[in-house]
C-alpha cells in the first residue's frame, strides 16, 4: 500500500514536471516575440536585443529551459508582466478562494447529487424519468451561461445578490456575523451556478453505477435473507456503487477546475482561474506558467485523494496491481 | 449492431436524433431560413427590439433583436453552422486520434502499449481548459485553431474504451487464424480487428459532441475562440451578456438552443450506450 502511495505520488510529480515542461515549449514555439511585446512596437533594434537578452532569449532554448527550470523549483517565477507585481504572492492571494470554491462545491454537489442518484435507482418509473429530465438538462448546463442567467435573476431583478467578487466594497469594516454573511452572499451564486452542474453529472453517474449493482448475486441474497428494501439499497447497492463514484470524484477534479475559471471569469472571483485568464488576455507568461502550475499540482493531489478514498473504501484495492498493469 | 429501428423505439434516441437533425437542417438553411445577419439598414430603429416584434421596415424578428439591430435568430441559425460545426469537426478529429491510439496500445505489446498508455494517463491528467486556454492564447483565435485544440485534449476517452476493445478482440480465435493464415498484423488490425471495436467510439462520439460544443462555447465566450462578427453560440452569449439588463433574451436564446442540442446529444448517446453495453459486458467477463 505504502509503495503503492509513493508510486503514485512520483507518476503525480512527473505529471506537474510534463505539464509544466510541455507549457514551457509551447510558450517558446509560439509565435511572437515576449521581448518585442515588452519593449513596444517603437523600439530601436538596439533596444529589442538587450530586452533579449534580459529575458535569456538569446541563449539555446534546452539551456533557457534548465535555467528557468532551476528557479521554477526554488520558488522564484519572477515578477508578473501585466501587474509589475511578484507572481507568487499574486498567487498566495488566488488559490484560497479557488480551493474553497471548488471544494465546497464539490462536495455539496457529491451529497445531493448522490442522494439524488439514489432516489432514482431505487424508485425508479415515473420519478426516475423526471429526475432522468433534470439530471441531463443540469448536466449539459453550461457553467457561464447558467452563471449569466443567476446574475439576471437573483441581481438584476430580485436584487438579492451582489454577481461579482468574494466580497463588498465595505467588507474591511464589517465584523463578525455581518462578515461572514457579507462572505456567503458573495459565494452564493457562484457556489450555486458549481454546485447545480455537479449534481447533473453526479447523479447520472451514481444511478448507472447503483443500477450495475443492483443486478448482482449478493443483492439477491440479500433480499433472500430478508432485509428491508432500505437495508438493500443502503448496505447493499448503495455502498458497492460508490466505489466508482469515488475514482469518478479524482478524474472529475480537472473537469471541476476547468469549471471553475468560466464560473470564476463570469462572477470576478478572484481565484487562480481568473488570473489564468487574465494572464492569458495579457500575455503575462510568468503568471501563466506559474497559474499552470498550480492547477497540475491541485489536479494531481485530487486524483492521489481519490484513490486513497477509493482504496480506503474498497479493500480489493489497497492489495492490487496499480491500474497500469491491469 | 442492431437495428436503427429499434434504436428509433428508445424515446431517449428519438428526442436526441429529431433535435440533432432539426439543429443540422437549421445551420444548414440558415440562408433560407433567416435574414442574412450583416445585411443592417438602421440601427436605432431596429434595435433591442423583444421577441415577437416587427419593425418600422415590415420586418418580423421571432427571437428579437440585438444592440446592432440585428435579428438574433438569423444570428442564432448562422451560429448553428460555427458551432455545430466545430463540435463535429473536433469530435471527428478526437476519435480518429483516439482509435489510432487506442487500436495500437491495444493490439502491440511491450514498449508501444506502456509509451501509448503513458501517454494516455498523461493527457487525462493535464487541466484541458488551462491547455485550451493557453494555446488558444498562443496563436490567433480562430474556429480552425478551436477545432484542432479541442481535437487534440479530446482523444483520451475514446482511446481507453478502443484499447479495451482491441484487447479483448486480439485474444479472440478468429485474430488469431488470421493471424496464422499469414495476414500482415497492420492489416489483421484494420480488417479484422477495429471493425469489430468501434461500436462505443459511437458512444463516446455523441456523447464527445455536446461537450465539444459547449467548450467552443466557452472558449468563443472568454474571447478566445470565434471571432466576433462570425456568429456562434458562445460569442452570440458573450454579447448578450453587457446587454443582460435592457435585452436579456440577447444572451437566453444561444444559451437554450445550446443546452437544447447538448441534452439531444447526451440522451443518444445514453441510448446508444444501453443498446451496446450488454454486449460489451457479456465480452468482458468471458
Amino acid at each position: 500500500m505504502l509503495l503503492a502511495l509513493v508510486r503514485r505520488a512520483l507518476a503525480g510529480l512527473a505529471v506537474v514536471v510534463g505539464v509544466v515542461t510541455l507549457m514551457f515549449f509551447l510558450l517558446r514555439l509560439a509565435p511572437g516575440d515576449p521581448a518585442i511585446l515588452l519593449v513596444g512596437p517603437t523600439a530601436s533594434p538596439a533596444q529589442v536585443e538587450a530586452q533579449r537578452k534580459a529575458l535569456g532569449l538569446d541563449r539555446p532554448v534546452a539551456e533557457q529551459y534548465a535555467q528557468w527550470m532551476g528557479q521554477f523549483i526554488r520558488g522564484r517565477w519572477g515578477t508578473s508582466i501585466a501587474t509589475g507585481r511578484p507572481v507568487r504572492a499574486m498567487i498566495a492571494e488566488a488559490w484560497p478562494a479557488t480551493v474553497s470554491l471548488v471544494g465546497i462545491s464539490l462536495l455539496l454537489s457529491y451529497i445531493l447529487g448522490i442522494i439524488v442518484g439514489a432516489v432514482q435507482a431505487s424508485r425508479g418509473g415515473a420519478t426516475d424519468t423526471a429526475l432522468s429530465v433534470v439530471t441531463v438538462t443540469l448536466f449539459a448546463l453550461p457553467g457561464y451561461w447558467l452563471g449569466l442567467m443567476l446574475v439576471m435573476v437573483f441581481t438584476y431583478w430580485a436584487r438579492a445578490l451582489p454577481s461579482f467578487g468574494a466580497a463588498g466594497f465595505d467588507a474591511d469594516f464589517l465584523t463578525g456575523w455581518s462578515r461572514l454573511a457579507d462572505r456567503l452572499r458573495h459565494l452564493a451564486l457562484p457556489l450555486t451556478t458549481l454546485t447545480l452542474i455537479g449534481i447533473g453529472g453526479t447523479a447520472r453517474y451514481v444511478r448507472g453505477a447503483m443500477l450495475d449493482v443492483k443486478g448482482l448475486p449478493h443483492v439477491a441474497i440479500a433480499q433472500a435473507k430478508g432485509l428491508s428494501p432500505r437495508q438493500v439499497t443502503l448496505r447493499h447497492i448503495l455502498r458497492n456503487a460508490l466505489i466508482p463514484v469515488l475514482t469518478l470524484l479524482g478524474l472529475s477534479l480537472p473537469a471541476l477546475f476547468s469549471g471553475a475559471v468560466f464560473i470564476e471569469a463570469i462572477f470576478a472571483w478572484p481565484g487562480v482561474g481568473r488570473i489564468m485568464v487574465d494572464a492569458v488576455g495579457a500575455r503575462d507568461y510568468p503568471v501563466i506558467m506559474a497559474a499552470t502550475a498550480v492547477s497540475a499540482v491541485l489536479v494531481v493531489l485530487g486524483n492521489l485523494l481519490a484513490e486513497l478514498l477509493a482504496a480506503w473504501a474498497d479493500p480489493r484495492l489497497r492489495t492490487a496491481e496499480p491500474a497500469g498493469a491491469a | 449492431m442492431a437495428a436503427s429501428g429499434s434504436l428509433f423505439s428508445d424515446r431517449r434516441a428519438r428526442f436526441g436524433l429529431i433535435v440533432m437533425a432539426l439543429a443540422a437542417l437549421i445551420a444548414l438553411c440558415a440562408p433560407l431560413l433567416a435574414v442574412d445577419p450583416s445585411l443592417q439598414r438602421d440601427i436605432v430603429a431596429t434595435r433591442f427590439l423583444p421577441p415577437l416584434r416587427t419593425d418600422l421596415h415590415g420586418t418580423f424578428h421571432l427571437l428579437g433583436t440585438d444592440r446592432f439591430g440585428r435579428d438574433v435568430w438569423a444570428r442564432l441559425a448562422y451560429g448553428a453552422r460555427v458551432s455545430l460545426g466545430v463540435g463535429v469537426l473536433a469530435v471527428l478529429l478526437s476519435v480518429v486520434i483516439g482509435t489510432l491510439v487506442g487500436a495500437a496500445a491495444g493490439f502491440w505489446r511491450g514498449p508501444v502499449r506502456a509509451v501509448l498508455l503513458g501517454l494516455t494517463d498523461f493527457a487525462l491528467a493535464l487541466p484541458r481548459v488551462v491547455l485550451l486556454l493557453l494555446l488558444a492564447s498562443l496563436w490567433q483565435p480562430s474556429a480552425a485553431l478551436v477545432i484542432v485544440v479541442l481535437g487534440l485534449t479530446g482523444w483520451m476517452t475514446v482511446a481507453r474504451m478502443v484499447h479495451g476493445e482491441v484487447r479483448a478482440l486480439v485474444a479472440r480465435p478468429f485474430v488469431e487464424s488470421a493471424i496464422a493464415l499469414g495476414v500482415r498484423p497492420p492489416r489483421v488490425l484494420a480488417r479484422h480487428v477495429l471493425p469489430n471495436a468501434l461500436t462505443p467510439v459511437i458512444v463516446a462520439a455523441a456523447l464527445g459532441i455536446g461537450n465539444a460544443i459547449m467548450l467552443e462555447a466557452g472558449l468563443s465566450f472568454l474571447g478566445l475562440g470565434v471571432q466576433p462578427p462570425t456568429p456562434s453560440w458562445g460569442n452570440l452569449i458573450a454579447s448578450g451578456r453587457d446587454t443582460l439588463v435592457n435585452a436579456p433574451w440577447v444572451a437566453t436564446a444561444p444559451g437554450v438552443a445550446l443546452v437544447v442540442v447538448v441534452v439531444a446529444a447526451t440522451l443518444l448517446g445514453d441510448a446508444l450506450r444501453d443498446r451496446l453495453d450488454p454486449a460489451q459486458r457479456r465480452e468482458e467477463r468471458s
